[in-house]
Parts: C-alpha cells; structure tokens; sequence
C-alpha cells in the first residue's frame, strides 16, 4: 500500500512526529510505499539542521535525514509555514536577501501543492499532531 | 478527482492553525476536488457572528470561510450536540451549515476518500 503523512506537531510540543516517524519505518518493513512525508504547521521544526539536543536524547532531524538517505522518502518542508517560523533554506534566504541555511539534509522546501499530490497518489493519507 | 472531508475541531484564533488549515482547503480546492468541511467540537465557533480577532492581532478567518463558495466549497456540516452543548444555534453562524447528529457522523464520514483530520 502507498502512505501518505504529514507531520503537524514539533518534537517538543508532543511525541506525535516521533510516532509518525515509528509508523513510517513499520510500513517500510512490512513492505509498504510511502510517497512523501509532508511537513507542516510547527512540524517543521523537525527540519531545523542547527537543532542540537543534548547526546542522551532522541537526535530528531538525524533521525529524518538518515531515514531519507537509506530509503529515498522524499521528506518536504511547507514554505509558507516555514518562513513563518525562520526557517530558510539558503536559496530562499538569499531571495529574502537575508542569510541563512537552515534545512537539514534530505528535506526539501516545496508548496501546498505537494501534499494535495501526495493525498491524490496515495492510498492512505495519515496526519500525526 | 477524490472527495475530501476536512474535520476542523479547534476554536479559531489558535495561533495560526486555523489560517494553515484554511491555506490546505483551498490549494485542494484549487485542484478542483470535491471539498467538503465538517465542524465539530470547538471547532463549530470558526463560524461564530460577531468575531473580532483584530482586536487581538489575529486574522479574520470566518471571512475566508465566507469566501469559500468561490471555491466551489458549498457544503459544510457541522454537529448537532457540539452546537447544543456551547449554546449556540445555527442562526448564530456567519454560514449556513447542514446539521448531522452525532450518532450520523461515522455515515457522513464514509462517503468521502480523504478525511483531513485538522
């Protein structure tokens, strides 16, 4: 089956990104698809690259950025929600003429349009925060 | 073409949540799906008379609902008890809106491919 999922909540605001992440890796190793993982409202705080919990905790961002790299899932970032919140990659800053560079590896920054696409290809389409 | 419910359960004006749920109905409308939005909970004060929420810095987003129907987005349910339990009437909203009981939700919800949680 082909999944959907789109992450609502920061890591620190509930478990629910973390949930989302666990369900993707069940679907994976069950033999499942997932089509795209869809970052919004204060989700995309889990694409912060520059976030740095102590050593003893849960590695959020690396956690997505590994899963992307060993999977290919294609991780995307909402632009309006995260321009609102500060998060620019460094082509978008450098439009804002401001600079910054913060998306982590494996995420990239697209529109709406990508989870519409996402919820019409899929099979099932899951919300988690 | 797929049909979408939208089930929005918070107050408005609870951060930007609801201007981002409102961003996500009309890029699928724009896509020229069947929209629908179901409220509940809460959520049924989104449609509250009388809002003032630039008084509080926040955007008027019962008038993107108004614009809606611009959209082609024209049916919006809503629940009986979560009207009845916050006192409010149907009279009481800015929209018309088509009313299910509770135990008629589960129904309502089955004749749509994506039901949005939001």
């Amino acid at each position: 089956m082909k999944f959907a999922i789109q992450v609502n909540a920061s890591p620190y605001q509930s478990n629910a990104g973390y949930t989302a992440y666990q369900f993707i890796n069940a679907a994976l190793a069950a033999g499942h698809e997932v089509f795209r993982v869809f970052f919004y409202q204060d989700g995309i705080y889990h694409a912060f690259k520059y976030a740095t919990p102590p050593n003893d905790e849960l590695q959020f961002t690396a956690q997505w950025s590994e899963l992307a790299r060993q999977h290919q899932i294609d991780l995307v970032v909402c632009i309006s929600a995260a321009q609102r919140r500060g998060l620019l990659c460094s082509d978008e800053a450098k439009r804002q003429g401001k600079q910054d560079n913060d998306l982590a590896d494996g995420f990239r920054i697209s529109g709406l349009g990508q989870l519409v696409e996402a919820t019409l290809e899929a099979d099932r389409f899951i919300v988690f925060g | 073409m797929k049909r979408y419910l939208f089930v929005l359960r918070k107050p408005p004006h609870s951060g930007a949540q609801v201007q981002e749920m409102l961003d996500i109905i009309l890029t699928t409308a724009a896509f020229d799906q069947h929209v629908s939005i179901l409220l509940l909970d809460d959520g049924v004060f989104q449609l509250k008379n009388g809002q003032k929420p630039e008084l509080s810095g926040m955007k008027d987003t019962a008038a993107i609902f108004k614009a809606l129907e611009i959209y082609d987005v024209n049916d919006i349910y809503t629940e009986v008890e979560s009207l009845q339990e916050r006192g409010l009437k149907p009279g009481d909203l800015c929209l018309s809106v088509q009313e299910f009981y509770r135990k008629d939700i589960a129904g309502l919800m089955k004749r749509f491919d994506v039901v949005f949680a939001g």
